[in-house]
């Protein structure tokens, strides 16, 4: 364990950055976004989250998938891979850091999606521990601890003390690189710390809610229930929850003619949009409800199902903050779930 | 890029050599792959995802049998976007194509030794003709066949020819076609499938196979739980909008299992067991 002066943080942002790209919070138009470190922008630890999660690091709103050729009636593709280049994600929080094992299920499991793969390996991930947890959080219900956040390397932010510890040989790789700029931690204070912050998670309002109710079995029990039609209701399908949303990976693939040559490119979807599941012949989820029904469905139940109870939902709170309708999976959960009746 | 790992998305190249004129909106294609032969290995009922770049990509059952290794063939109806550039096409038009996609029927374990009732209606046959021409292949592993197929009209028989001139005239296989309406030059049986399958009234030692408009499969399992068939005896092969054709996009589960991956075929009573959102 390793720590470092907060005020030096700028010496070891541009450390890091010096052997590959940096990404990590910075001040965007009164919001943090994840962003590439430069000496000239405005990092923002001292904020909870990022308005969108670093899922975008490893599965970006778009990405190209391939190329083609069309000469008369031939066609030529071509692979537009490339090895992503070694990076690091700093100040990615507990929730977010446990959202990759969630996507890494879909990706990495048969048949291999490549391009994540590819960043995947290549991208490194600083956690850091949440010492201001807002009363939207409730990653505790999903077994996330936020004062030990995991990822390659962990760290904890003092008031004045940035405290480092490697989890993964990554981690360990990243460490030597800036170990020059770090003393010996102290175990002590940060200990210390941790008490600090565990003290403030216990009491979070959402700390109690019970997923009793969901699980992989649950299809049955929870498909038909009539409150899905008055959670739905006011639903306006603009799919902002599932765009916040770390855990959300449905994707659109589509292609676009740039004018010397087609481009075939993936793009984020969601489950909320009217068209997601429309075919000539029909749709099978043709109201909103239908499709307010399987998002939720599929994070607490279908997912669970297909992945050895897991749910596919890290608590970060982004859906319950940014939704217009103040509809979210709280909601649903307190509803619908065993428990939580007030 | 060679030395990048096998990328499922990324599809080959195929070659439509051939295309017949099946229906008024249907046209069976042939595809081969540029050095020839088919473009992968396929068992019954799985599906490939034809791409006509710049216009789109869409999953569509293989209707050749497997044992055919010269080429592959793809029965499609026009009736959306991409249906209908492909109907555009001519021999030797390229197209791009993946696969193959899903589980395809249980030819190799339930459906061996057993008696075989192949139901379908209108482009539903598409994906059983592969089946029935793998167990007309490998004949002696199967028992009796019987098909019932039905249409709107006459003209909207898929296959009408190989039916006729070789379905028809094979031992051991018995064909039924019905059409929905009377029609001047058709003096088959007219009416619709599940009643005309009722009017039949199989042996319930066989295993059926439906495939059809949703409609039509609903109506005819029905019929043959009223002749007695229990639905663990009734396959059906499912169909909706499909990306990645991996069961990573999302988009065509019902409950927890995708149509892609874990379908498209499945025995009834496992559907059963799936929420009715389909």
């Amino acid at each position: 364990m390793y720590q470092i002066e907060k005020a030096r943080l700028g010496e070891l942002f541009a450390r890091i950055a010096a052997s590959g790209e940096l990404i990590l919070p910075v001040e965007n138009n009164g919001t943090s976004q994840y962003g590439t470190w430069t000496p000239e922008v405005e990092v923002r630890l001292d904020r909870l989250n990022t308005v969108r999660s670093a899922k975008d690091c490893f599965f970006p709103q778009t990405e190209n998938l391939m190329g083609f050729q069309m000469k008369g009636k031939e066609i030529s593709i071509i692979d537009q891979r490339k090895p992503c280049e070694p990076f690091t994600v700093f100040g990615v929080r507990a929730c977010d850091a446990a959202s990759f094992g969630i996507l890494d299920r879909v990706f990495l499991s048969e048949p291999v999606d490549t391009y994540y793969q590819s960043r995947r390996l290549a991208g490194t991930i600083v956690t850091l521990a949440c010492g201001e947890p807002e009363e939207t959080c409730f990653c505790s219900v999903f077994g996330i601890d936020a004062v030990k956040p995991g990822g390659d390397v962990s760290c904890w932010l003092t008031e004045d003390t940035l405290f480092w510890k490697s989890l993964t040989e990554k981690g360990d790789a990243l460490t030597e690189k800036v170990k020059d700029l770090l003393t010996d931690g102290d175990e002590a204070a940060l200990k210390a710390y941790q008490e600090k912050i565990s003290a403030i998670h216990e009491k979070l309002p959402l700390k109690n809610l019970s997923l009793e109710g969901f699980n992989g079995d649950a299809t049955e029990a929870l498909f038909d229930r009539p409150e899905w039609a008055e959670l739905s209701e006011a639903c306006i399908g603009c799919g902002t929850c599932t765009f916040v949303c770390p855990t959300c990976q449905c994707y659109d693939i589509r292609d676009f003619d740039t004018g010397h040559g087609i481009q075939r490119f993936r793009c984020w979807d969601s489950c909320m949009y009217s068209d997601f599941t429309k075919m000539a012949g029909g749709n099978p989820r043709l109201t909103q409800k239908e499709r307010f029904r399987q998002r939720f469905m599929h994070k607490l139940v279908y997912y669970p199902a297909n992945n050895d109870g897991i749910y596919s939902c890290v608590g970060c709170g982004r859906c319950v903050a940014k939704c217009p309708i103040s509809m979210n999976i709280v909601k649903v959960i307190k509803t619908l779930g065993v428990k939580n009746h007030e | 890029m060679s030395n990048l790992p096998n990328e499922t998305l990324i599809p080959h190249i195929g070659v439509v050599t051939d295309v017949r004129i099946d229906t008024p909106d249907v046209k069976t294609f042939r595809v081969v792959a540029p050095e020839g032969g088919v473009c992968f290995k396929h068992i019954p009922g799985q599906c490939a995802m034809l791409s006509i770049p710049g216009v789109g990509e869409a999953m569509f059952s293989i209707t050749s049998s497997p044992t055919n290794t010269d080429f592959m063939e793809f029965s499609i109806k026009k009736c959306g976007c991409l249906t209908s550039w492909l109907h555009m096409m001519e021999p030797g038009q390229q197209i791009t194509i993946r696969g193959p996609y899903g589980n395809g029927f249980p030819v190799e374990s339930d459906f061996k030794g057993k008696d075989l009732l192949f139901i379908a209606g209108g482009i539903g046959l598409a994906p059983l003709r592969s089946v029935i021409n793998y167990v007309r292949h490998y004949r002696s592993n199967y028992g009796k066949v019987d098909i019932v197929y039905g249409s709107r009209s006459k003209d909207d028989l898929v296959d009408y020819n190989e039916i006729l001139n070789e379905w028809c005239n094979e031992e051991g296989v018995n064909v039924y076609l019905t059409i929905d309406r009377e029609q001047e030059g058709w003096d088959g049986h007219v009416g619709f499938v599940p009643n005309y399958v009722k009017e039949l009234g199989f042996d319930t030692n066989k295993t059926a196979i439906i495939c059809g408009p949703p409609i039509m499969i609903k109506f005819t399992l029905a019929g043959l739980q009223e002749l007695g068939f229990d639905k663990t005896q009734v396959f059906t092969t499912m169909e909706l909008k499909m990306k990645c054709g991996v069961g990573k996009c999302g988009r065509c589960n019902i409950g927890s299992k995708y149509v892609c991956k874990d379908g498209p075929v499945f025995r009834c009573d496992q559907l059963d067991e799936l929420p009715n959102e389909y």
